[in-house]
């Protein structure tokens, strides 16, 4: 019995690590489609800015309390993963609390601790899911915000509750072995004054007194199943989940921009262009080398600006897949709040669809999939685009340094680069610039006309 | 500056008027006010006048870099060929663009916002912020720009410009890193706004309104348009006024 336990459980294992690697082969492989960048720079300010808003959480904690329960989750998440460590050798050795015999004297503070922390997840996922659905937290409600119509809501409701039913799992299952121990029932007692009862589990443990030992031992082996498959499946799971953040938040901070948040990237290849142009002297900077440090030298120009996924830089899809859809960013675009059709949310999440199409695309039809789509016009519209004030409050809301405002952008220069598509009035702009050095019809030559009135003492 | 540069004479800083700064007749006083101040405190500037051009800011935002470089160029072989060293403008955008962005096309300059130059100026008591009109009683709220705030993080310099004056200064809910835009950023001044149900403008007014602020303090030429703009909307026009920081520091050095 015990050995069909242990193959079931490598077996398990085994599927779970296969399926994963599968998926991240994939999210890697749609995320190298970016185009390259150099984001290796400057690898000091980059652990800082990781310590402090990956591992730090900072600016989850511009709201206080949403900064802790966060906290909690995220805390409880890698803390009780130390855990797993003993369930999994458990499961493939068969033993039963493994560790227990050697550090006798940590082990209980160990669980005691895992347990709080589980308690803690348990509150928040509840905490989470009232805001999601009683007290209605405004950008998560997908009446307000149309990009949460699809998977998103469903996503976010399956995730609160697979952590709630973990946490119940392994609290229980604490509850019933103490029970188990107690009793003296077969291997379980031999673990009898060397584990004692847990901080949490010890309340629970009322409610298995009226089961016989088999059904304990059947419950205990149950919830010791269902936290470990769940863990798995969940493991899977999130690969096609918004809570890909978990693993991706991290790298996705490290290579987050370290410019002013106001400065545009430069594009060396138009440069090169105006330098023609103008008859200055070409320099060393503009020929596009210093993006391409790593050999993958354009081989031509490509489009100017962005229309497809694969136009955008790999940090944008790193993006993409990094968010969680929380609508920080949203809430805080002043575009959204006054009802315009642009949700920065809206952006990353069409970025990850059309990169999911595409890899959909390479699951059915083979590797060289193509097809006429594209990000902008069957995702993102003109309409949204042009509604952009590029105040970066998005960037700023979003607490791991996402930055819509990059994809926007480069999306724009496609339309009015490539499709000449901007709207009559910036037109018009381009022309006063180009024609009067300014963007309105002004003569330039009255450009120094209010000096006349400084020592005037009634401005006109 | 051409005039300068004949004389044999360089400028301790170049004022960078700005397309709003030159032509906006609302702007057009926030230059004279700034120039009256720096006058007043015997800076030795210089403006590039017909010289200066566009920096090239909505262009680049709207999605024509095309047109932002060749802007850029033309006004860095301007900015280079006087071998100009230090840049103050009163305008955020042409602070962002001149600062962050001509140097990767071979503009190097220190550039300073209109806001740090006068808190310097204060810091150093060369500007006298007490023999004109008195502001004691007056209530004041500073609505960040964008291209100062978040992009370059200047939160600081206009509100220490701001509390030089004796007036109260209330903050609004949304501020500094948190401001709310004006609504012109990105092009957006250039044209109508997108359907919606609000103009951007109005609600940043209204919640400039909800402190109680007679004055509207502002940084930036089209933060000045928009809120003004705002302001008439919600028929305020006759108790609520909307200055630059400038402005002020003139008024009440009684320049």
């Amino acid at each position: 019995m015990e050995i069909i336990q242990q193959i079931l459980f490598v077996a398990a294992l085994a599927v779970t690590a296969w399926y994963i690697t599968k998926r991240v082969k994939l999210i890697a492989r749609a995320i190298n489609l970016g185009r390259p960048e150099d984001r290796t720079d400057n690898a000091a300010e980059r652990w800082k800015t990781m310590l402090l808003v990956a591992f730090g959480q900072k600016k989850m904690f511009t709201n206080l309390l949403v900064g802790i329960m966060h906290f909690v989750i995220y805390a409880g998440f890698v803390i009780i993963n130390l855990e797993i460590l003993e369930i999994i050798l458990d499961g493939v050795l068969g033993t039963h609390r493994l560790f227990a015999p050697y550090i006798t004297p940590v082990y209980p503070i160990l669980i005691d601790v895992f347990e709080v922390l589980a308690f803690g997840v348990l509150a928040v996922c509840v905490v989470f899911l009232t805001r999601r659905f009683v007290t209605r937290v405004s950008r998560l409600q997908a009446g307000r915000h149309r990009e949460l119509r699809g998977w998103s809501v469903p996503d976010a409701t399956i995730i609160l509750t697979a952590e709630i039913v973990l946490m119940i799992a392994f609290l229980t299952w604490n509850a019933s072995d103490s029970v188990l121990r107690d009793r003296g029932v077969g291997h379980y007692g031999e673990l009898q004054g060397v584990v004692p009862d847990f901080l949490i589990s010890q309340y629970l443990k009322p409610l298995f007194t009226g089961f016989s030992d088999t059904a304990l031992v059947a419950y205990e082996r149950g919830a010791w199943w269902l936290h470990i498959l769940g863990i798995l499946a969940f493991a899977v799971y999130v690969t096609y989940s918004k809570h890909l953040h978990i693993a991706l938040g991290f790298p996705n901070v490290y290579f987050s921009d370290l410019q002013p948040k106001g400065e545009m990237q430069n594009m060396p290849e138009i440069t090169k262009e105006v330098q023609l142009a103008l008859g200055l002297p070409l320099t060393t900077e503009a020929d596009g080398s210093q993006e391409n440090d790593n050999g993958q030298q354009p081989a031509e120009v490509g489009r100017f600006g962005a229309k497809d996924v694969h136009d955008l830089k790999w940090i944008n899809l790193m993006n993409a897949y990094s968010c969680t859809e929380c609508g920080r960013c949203t809430a805080a675009c002043p575009a959204n709040i006054t009802g315009k059709k642009l949700s920065p949310r809206k952006i990353m999440m069409d970025t990850r669809d059309r990169l999911e199409e595409i890899q959909r695309g390479w699951q059915t039809q083979g590797d060289d999939y193509k097809d006429d789509k594209s990000l902008l016009n069957d995702y993102i519209t003109a309409e949204e685009l042009n509604a952009c004030t590029t105040c970066q409050a998005c960037i700023n809301a979003c607490p791991i340094n996402i930055n819509p405002l990059d994809i926007i952008l480069q999306l724009r220069r496609y339309r009015v680069m490539e499709e000449s598509q901007a709207p009559a009035s910036w037109n018009a702009m381009f022309s006063n610039i180009e024609n009067n050095m300014a963007p309105w019809k002004f003569s330039p030559g009255d450009r120094f006309n209010w000096a006349d009135q400084v020592n005037e003492s009634v401005i006109k | 500056m051409a005039e300068m540069t004949a004389a044999g004479e360089e400028p301790e800083v170049l004022f960078w008027v700005g397309c709003a700064g030159s032509f906006d007749d609302r702007y057009k006083r926030v230059t004279i006010a700034f120039v009256r101040i720096l006058n007043h405190v015997g800076i030795k500037f210089a403006v590039l006048g017909p010289e200066e051009a566009c920096t090239g800011d909505p262009a680049r935002r709207a999605g024509n870099e095309f047109l932002f470089q060749m802007q850029a160029m033309a006004n860095i072989q301007v900015l280079n060929g006087y071998n100009v060293k230090k840049i103050v403008t009163a305008c955020p955008h042409c602070f962002n663009t001149i600062k962050n962005e001509y140097p990767e096309l071979g503009g190097n300059y220190e550039v300073i916002h209109h806001s740090q130059f006068l808190q310097g100026l204060i810091n150093e008591g060369r500007v006298r912020v007490k023999d004109g009109q008195s502001f004691k009683g007056r209530k004041i709220t500073f609505h960040d720009s964008c291209y100062l705030g978040r992009a370059n993080k200047i939160y600081e310099a206009p509100r220490d410009v701001l509390a030089a004056l004796d007036a109260d200064l209330v903050e609004m809910k949304r501020v500094r890193a948190n401001g709310l835009c004006c609504g012109a950023g990105g092009g957006q001044y250039f044209k109508e706004p997108e359907p919606g149900h609000k103009d951007v403008n109005v609600e940043r007014v209204q919640e400039a309104l909800a402190t109680g602020a007679d004055t509207i303090a502002v940084s930036c030429p089209f933060c000045m348009t928009m809120m003004s703009d705002g302001v008439k909307n919600q028929n305020r026009e006759d108790s609520v006024r909307v200055y630059d920081i400038a402005e002020l520091i003139a008024q009440r050095e009684g320049l």
